[in-house]
């Protein structure tokens, strides 16, 4: 296999390399953002719950 | 057109039957675009015969001709995305234009470095103010600017609609980035391949490079599907649907 690329090799393999790590980053970014959104929505969803329930103290008015 | 076709664009418009609709084709698109580009990769690195006057140093528009097509073809996906929004109101026409644009800047910026990387051993220069090159980087900075325009709003309806408006405004810098090879004497080549006559390629070189084509096209829907469903959880929180999600998840965990 021609792995050197002539004389080319750095400029050839660097150019792969920007590539697959641009692409990588951009596949794995929006899957964790998908998590944190979820995990961020669920927290909201249970403060709500709290402020509801009315003699269920949250967090924010526990001291006396 | 068959009435079926209309409707179910109807009803892709809904923004729970997008979400599971991308859930599902995802996994299928990045699959096969991995299968693609793998294939792609080896034959534009390996199989193909090198270059009688670059050597090897041209196989470097394995990456960088895709990737410049997709950063226009993302512009006019996203443009149309952007109007339909504008035009119809569809919220699910406006997270599709708005997910695109970082795409977009992903696929212009690598457009931009593995260029400047062919550059330097075949002209001599990493950049030069050519009219291709600047138009390109002009593109970058709308991407830029439109994704920074979307999530300066506190509001994310708001900002997706002025940052549509922003989308349909740079648009004009589509054809200048197209043709700038034909308007003015630049240092950049001109098209090799064409979508009408006869490509000045040989099939050799010619088959990689289609085959990166479609991988890359079929790389954008998966990140763009991926990218919308992230959108839709925070800005439908408020829905039964999400919330509907939220709970069946939380049995799966």
């Amino acid at each position: 296999m021609n792995l050197a690329m002539g004389a080319y090799g750095f400029y050839v393999w660097t150019a792969v390399a920007v590539f697959l790590i641009v692409l990588l980053i951009d596949t794995l970014a929006p899957l964790a953002r998908r998590r944190r959104n979820l995990r961020e929505l669920r927290a909201r969803i249970a403060r709500q719950e709290n402020r509801r329930r009315p003699g269920t103290p949250s967090s924010h008015e526990s001291h006396p | 057109m068959a009435n079926w076709v209309p409707l179910w664009l109807h009803r892709l418009g809904s923004p729970p039957v997008f979400y599971r609709f991308a859930g599902a084709v995802r996994p299928w698109a990045l699959g096969l675009a991995l299968a693609l580009g793998a294939v792609a990769l080896y034959a534009g690195l390996f199989v193909a015969p090198a270059d009688y006057q670059q050597g090897d140093a041209y196989r470097i528009i394995f990456i960088h001709v895709p990737s410049a097509w997709m950063s226009l073809f993302i512009y006019g996906a996203m443009t149309l995305a952007a109007f339909v929004g504008l035009v119809w109101r569809i919220k699910i026409a406006e997270v599709v234009a708005m997910e695109s644009a970082p795409i977009g800047a992903a696929f212009t910026f690598i457009t931009l470095a593995t260029g400047s990387l062919w550059g330097k051993p075949m002209w001599g220069t990493w950049w030069t103010w050519d009219a291709r090159l600047t138009s390109e980087l002009v593109l970058l900075f709308i991407y830029l600017g439109i994704v920074g325009l979307y999530h300066s709003f506190e509001d994310r309806r708001q900002g997706a609609r002025a940052a549509c408006f922003l989308v349909l405004v740079g648009a004009v810098n589509v054809p200048i980035v197209h043709f700038s090879v034909n308007w003015w004497n630049t240092l950049h080549q001109g098209s090799t391949v064409r979508l009408v006559g006869p490509s000045h390629i040989e099939a050799s070189m010619l088959w990689p490079l289609l085959t990166m084509m479609a991988a890359t096209k079929l790389y954008y829907i998966a990140s763009l599907f991926a990218r919308v469903r992230a959108d839709l959880i925070a800005s439908e929180g408020g829905k039964a649907w999400v919330r509907e999600l939220l709970t069946r998840e939380e049995g799966a965990a």
